[in-house]
Order: C-alpha cells, then structure tokens, then sequence
C-alpha cells in the first residue's frame, strides 16, 4: 500500500510533499519504483486514452503494427471491413508475446507455440486437438472459445490517429481531450488522408514525466535551444498562448513566430549567437500552409502518452513509451498529408533535422532529461522550484511561465492520490 | 575490374576519414567530400521500407557546415569520444563513379563511463574523382541500431 503517508515515512528516504504543491514536485516522484508502478496501473492502464498508431500505418484491410500501451504490448489490427482494433499482444493460452513484426499483413493471429488462433478483433477461433487424438487428451468438455480471446482495448480514431485504452468505460476521446484541446488537435487532423514520411527511435534515460514537462515548458525553449533563439521560432517575446483542458492533464502552447535576430528578449541570453547565419538556408526555409491560421507553432502534449508537434512545416507524432521508472522510448513518426507536393515533402524532411535523435533542438532536449535524471536519482529528498509566473494553474497569454506543468502534477496527484 | 590502385585510395580515403571524425577534426573532415555532396544517416527501418525520413539529411557542403557549427557551438550535450570501426569496403565501379559498401561500427566513450555502441550499420557511399583525389560525392549511413542510445551528436 502505498499513500501519502506511508511514502513520507517509510523509509525516510521520501521528503514530505506538502498537500496541494504543484509547483515543488518531490525528485524520488522520477525514480521510485512503487510510484511508477501505481502510474502504470492508474494513468497508462487506467481510464486514459494512449497513442497507438496512424490510419496510414494500416492501408489495407487485413494488416497489423505492433506497438506499446505503457509497458504492455499491443496489436492494432484493420480486419477485412476496414474496422480498427487493438489487442494485447501475449497469446491467451501459455502468455507468448507471438506477433514479432512491426508491421504485417494477415488474415488471423496464430501464435505459433501450440497455434491458438485469433480473429483481428482477438476472438479465439481454434485450437489444435481440442477433441483429442484418437479419442485421447483433448480440452474438456465445458471449453468454450469465446472465454479465451485475446485482451480487447477499447479503440478510438479521430482524423487518422488511433488511440486505445485497456479501461473500456474510458471516456470518449473528444471529452477526454475537451473541447480547447480537440480544436488544436482538430487543426491538423481534420480528416485529411495522413502520410507517413518514416521513423526515428531512442531510448532516453529519464522517467517518462521529464518529457511530457519538457513539452509543457514554454521556458526553455529560448534559452537551451540556440537555433529557436537565433531564427526567431521560438523567442520568449512571441505572441503566444498556453492553453489546457478542464482537468489540466493536456496542453497546447501557441506561438507565432517571429523575425528573429536580437533585441530586448536577447539580451542577457547567453545561448544567442548574434550574426548566425546558415550556409544552407534551406534548412530553414518555412513555408505557411493554409490550414496553420495565425499560429506557427502548436506543441500539444496529451496526457500521458503522446506529443502532437507541430513546428513550422515538420509535423510528427513523438510516442513515450516508459521503460521503468528511469528510462523511456521516444518513437517519433514524421508525416506530411498525401496532397503535399514534391516541394511540400521535401522542406518537411530536410526541418525534420530539427528534430529526433539528432535534432538541432532536440537532441539537447534528450540530453538534459538524461542529466535531470542522474541529478534527480542522487538525490530524491530534493524536489523542483517549478515557479516562474508563480505557483497557480490557469491559462495564460504569454509563455513565460510554467503553469502547464503545474496544472498537470494538479492532475497526477488526483489520479495518483499522492 | 577495379584497379589495385583505386583500392588503395579507398583504404587511405576512409582511414582519414575515420581518423579525422574520431579526433574531431570536423573541417578536415568536411574537406574529404566533394563540392556537391549529399550526407544522410538513417535508420535501416526506413531505408527498407522506402520511406525518406533520415535523422540526419544534409544535401550540400553548407548543410554539413551547419551541422559542425551546430555541434560544435549551439548543442548543449554530454561529450563524448567517439571510435569509427570500419570494415572492408565492397567496390562497384558506376557510372557515376564508386559504390562503396562497408560496415561501420561506432563506439561512444562518456566522461566516466564505459563503453557502449552508439551505432552499427553500413555506409553505402558514392565517391568521384575530383582535382585528382577521391571524394565522397554521397554518404549514406544506414543504420540497424532500433534505438539510438538518447542522441546522436556528431558526424559519423
């Protein structure tokens, strides 16, 4: 058992985490085992929407990716009516994780231990010898296959993304996501045919939370990533908007971008390199697209698993995918729309340099959460100063704060009861 | 047939190579390419699925340029040693110029730790002739690693 109780006392190894701090967030919260266990089971197994794919991913009927939900194993599957399913990927008899594939096409599940067999929405179709052999073994007589299938999640699809959740009294995704969110969410994938433009993968060293903080950070993005400061995608000084849902858990921060160069904003700045310019502006040659309106930047981060990035004319999904309390994956998916042109797809991969594992404001992103982890680590009795713009919650019209932060540790102790 | 001397450039072509990323020369390293380069490090998932996404994709001298700045002067990172083991290069003669094919392993030393792979893939390169020496004319880095161990700094 484990409350806010018996956590501060039970080894004095936890400092206290006074009632109602958001703002002051405890370092053994990033390392402790117990505290990622109960997230697993209440935020990524609970009553939560997680990522799980793109329509596009899954063309055909009759095809299937693999991919996670939290720590647990999932198969998303399209069966031959073009519905979307999503499964847990260990077979129902012995527990074999069977389906290795990333992507595939198939007319059934089989798992080729002792070739139980599942229909793509995981029904149990048959087992072999389930009478017996020559009037020998065999299941008894009260098997029935309809007890046996796979574990189901419950699916939604909205605009060409698929999320699951194995809590099927989940919410809709739409009041999940809440109206402010949806319509962010909405500027993107308003229906428009999603194509996929290919994969980066790492492993960064850090609990997963220090990513969903890090997109919910409208600090350092001036200050850490040089490149922003110097082209003008990201200045503290920018019109900008940090919005929320009701229960504070999802965020979009809005910006528009401006000229760039020095100013009020740069001074002081050490990261800004006046005069920088590139060799090859191409890198930089942005684009706007019809569908953006006034902003050319929305960061959205919807709790607890995914990252919704658009940033100027490099769009991607960034998938968190934990692995124990002090390390996740990060699986970013690079798209464009399938009207793009030749011109349109080309600028959206020479940004996508920005961006992933190498990224020019990326990799420093992984970096730090790597270096706030081992600080963290060593010593779980400190705890955050997450203070700028104060210690409350609400929406704001500027990005010099970190109330998306705090509004989601209101959130977190809530389903955490913490 | 390619000629024994053509070999012999290739070995000493990416020995320098090797030795000028390990030690950090990244300039003299920049001056290995030809004057209309390409350089593109990406996943192996990728490049057999047929999709463009590369982690790095840098299609002229003044891109890499970029990148050496970017790395040398803006991106914040734990620094590290890095060790280029390369293998026996696979020539084809095109028209083009030389296809080489070679396995590249990358080893990552950080301050205070041991060793970990960074990287292991193959480069399939396109080299030419240019004011008398060999130059690479495209690199291209395709990598099996599933997961890059956080991130990828440097040139490889």
């Amino acid at each position: 058992m484990i409350d806010a109780q018996s956590l501060n006392s039970a080894s004095g190894a936890r400092s206290d985490w006074p009632r109602g701090s958001v703002s002051r967030i405890p370092y053994w919260l990033y390392s402790d085992p117990d505290i990622h266990k109960r997230e697993l089971e209440r935020i990524f197994y609970g009553s939560h929407w997680c990522y799980v794919g793109m329509e596009a991913e899954l063309p055909e009927p009759k095809s299937f990716k693999t991919t996670w939900v939290g720590e647990r194993a999932v198969i998303v599957t399209r069966d031959r009516h073009g519905e979307i399913h999503a499964v847990e990927n260990h077979c129902a008899h012995r527990g074999v994780r069977f389906c290795r594939k990333k992507f595939g096409q198939a007319k059934t599940l089989v798992c080729p231990y002792h070739q139980w067999s599942y229909s793509l929405d995981g029904r149990l179709l048959g087992v072999p010898f389930r009478n017996g052999v020559k009037g020998q073994g065999g299941m008894p007589e009260d098997f029935a296959l309809e007890d046996h299938g796979l574990n189901k999640l419950k699916v939604a699809v909205r605009g060409g993304l698929i999320f699951a959740s194995f809590d099927h009294k989940v919410e809709p995704f739409e009041d999940y996501l809440g109206p402010e969110v949806l319509a962010y969410y909405d500027r993107i994938f308003d229906g428009r045919e999603l194509k996929v433009l290919g994969y980066s993968r790492q492993r960064i060293p850090g609990n997963w939370k220090l990513m969903m903080e890090n997109i919910k950070d409208g600090y350092h993005p001036g200050l850490l990533h040089t490149w922003f400061v110097t082209f003008g995608l990201w200045r503290a000084d920018q019109q900008s908007r940090m919005i929320m849902d009701a229960k504070k858990r999802h965020a979009c921060m809005v910006s528009s971008r401006n000229s760039g160069g020095d100013g009020e904003v740069t001074q002081g700045v050490s990261s800004f390199r006046k005069g920088m310019e590139l060799n090859d502006d191409r890198l930089l040659d942005v684009v706007p697209e019809d569908w953006w309106g006034e902003p050319t930047v929305v960061m959205t981060t919807l709790f607890p698993s995914i990252i919704l990035q658009q940033q100027v004319n490099s769009l991607s999904t960034r998938h968190i995918i934990p692995r124990g309390p002090d390390a996740f994956d990060f699986v970013w998916t690079h798209f464009g729309f399938a009207e793009d042109g030749e011109d349109m797809t080309q600028r959206r991969l020479r940004q996508a340099n920005l961006f992933g594992p190498a990224g020019f404001v990326s990799a420093d992103d992984g970096e730090v959460i790597e270096f706030a982890q081992q600080g963290m680590a060593s010593d779980p009795w400190s705890r955050t100063v997450s203070e700028l713009d104060g210690t409350t919650t609400q929406n704001t019209e500027h990005m010099v704060t970190e109330c998306l932060i705090r509004g989601m540790y209101e959130y977190y102790r809530e389903v955490m009861e913490l | 047939m390619i000629e024994p001397q053509t070999h012999v450039a290739i070995h000493a072509l990416y020995a320098r190579y090797a030795a000028l990323l390990d030690s950090g020369a990244y300039e003299d390293w920049l001056g290995l390419f030809a004057q209309e380069c390409s350089y593109l490090v990406q996943p192996r998932e990728n490049f057999e699925a047929g999709l463009p996404l590369a982690t790095m994709r840098f299609e002229s001298r003044g891109m890499l340029a970029d990148r050496i700045y970017g790395v040398t002067e803006t991106l914040y990172h734990a620094p590290y040693y890095q060790r280029h083991i390369l293998g026996i290069p696979l020539v084809d003669g095109e028209d083009a110029g030389l296809s080489v094919t070679m396995n590249v392993v990358v080893v990552r030393t950080h301050n205070d730790q041991p060793s970990d792979i960074l990287l292991s893939g193959e480069y399939r390169d396109l080299l030419l002739e240019e004011d008398g020496q060999l130059r690479i004319a495209e690199k291209r880095c395709i990598f099996d690693s599933e997961l890059i161990p956080n991130s990828l700094i440097y040139p490889v």
